[in-house]
């Protein structure tokens, strides 16, 4: 009886804290909603028996992604502004319809549910019978998550390689606009802005390139 | 855990609350970040029916299937941030609405 308190108990936790992570208007304010929402998911996971699920939710969604996105909203400096605009967003024009429609397919999955029936299993799913079928019958699986993860990694180098690249180039278009087109970027920008007239540009912008 | 008898409908219904909630953040946020966030809580609940059918026969097939969806989160949100990252830069903004055109 216990248990079955528990789980409603998670169940609870894990919808208010979804519901209030989607109509937050600060972004890291939502995103600790949805780790407690996530940690709530990972105690039904434990109760219904299966705890190695219940490990890797914590490890790897709370853990590894939900830090990935703290990391980029501190790079992308949000500040009060951004709150006032998200509230602005959130005007009940905005989510009438949406919540509408949203309600309406909740009663069709409603309608199918409640043709199940049936307990879930007391027993255990353990950790070693969720390896051996992993590296058993569905090794070809594996392959295919590694090989999208590894689309994942060269995907997200490439966007984020291409934003430093972009850095890099503005930097060297205001040394050439700004101050003396000759002058090293790395030199004093307050010195004789007719020293070397014979240098090429492009040169100086390459060594600044190598050298950041 | 003996004498634990949690109805596999409960469950389910529970899953499919925050897939609606999910769907629904997905349909009215317009900041990108929150789109993303909105996803991450779908693929979530997707994977709680999939671990819960799972225990129901007693199988560990269905935990499998949640590791292949937590590989798939975790390279969409690779993917996805850096995508953020490059809007952010491009528009001053993570308003959606600003990018619906492709430009190459």
């Amino acid at each position: 009886m216990l248990e079955i308190s528990l789980f409603y108990i998670a169940a609870t936790v894990a919808l208010v804290a979804t519901i209030l992570a989607m109509t937050r208007a600060n972004a890291i304010h939502a995103l600790i909603y949805l780790i407690v929402s996530l940690l709530a998911v990972a105690v039904i996971f434990f109760l219904i028996g299966a705890p190695f699920a219940a490990a890797l939710e914590i490890v790897i969604y709370a853990g590894a992604i939900m830090v990935l996105f703290v990391f980029v909203i501190m790079m992308l400096n949000l500040g009060e502004e951004g709150d006032a605009r998200e509230k602005q967003w959130l005007s009940p024009a905005v989510w009438a319809g949406p919540t509408l429609l949203a309600v309406i397919l909740f009663a069709e999955l409603l309608y199918i549910i409640s043709s199940v029936e049936g307990p879930v299993s007391t027993a255990q799913v353990t950790a070693k019978q969720v390896g051996l079928t992993l590296f058993g019958p569905y090794v070809l699986a594996v392959e295919i998550a590694s090989m999208l993860l590894l689309a994942g990694l060269v995907g997200s180098y490439h966007l984020g390689r291409r934003a430093l690249d972009r850095n890099i180039d503005e930097a060297d278009a205001r040394a050439l606009f700004n101050s003396d087109p000759n002058s090293d970027p790395n030199s004093d920008p307050n010195s004789d802005p007719n020293s070397d007239p014979n240098s090429d540009p492009n040169s100086d912008s390459n060594a600044g390139r190598g050298e950041q | 855990m003996d004498g634990l008898n949690i109805p596999l409908s409960h469950i389910l219904l529970v899953s499919s609350l925050l897939f609606s909630v999910g769907m629904l953040g997905l349909m009215m946020r317009r900041n990108i970040i929150f789109i993303l966030m909105s996803l991450e809580v779908m693929l979530n609940s997707t994977a709680l029916a999939f671990v819960a059918a799972g225990a129901h026969w007693g199988q560990p097939d269905g935990q499998i299937v949640f590791m292949l969806i937590l590989s798939v989160a975790a390279a969409e949100v690779a993917v996805g941030l850096g995508l953020v990252l490059q809007i952010q830069r491009r528009f001053k903004s993570l308003d959606m609405d600003n990018a619906n055109r492709m430009q190459g």
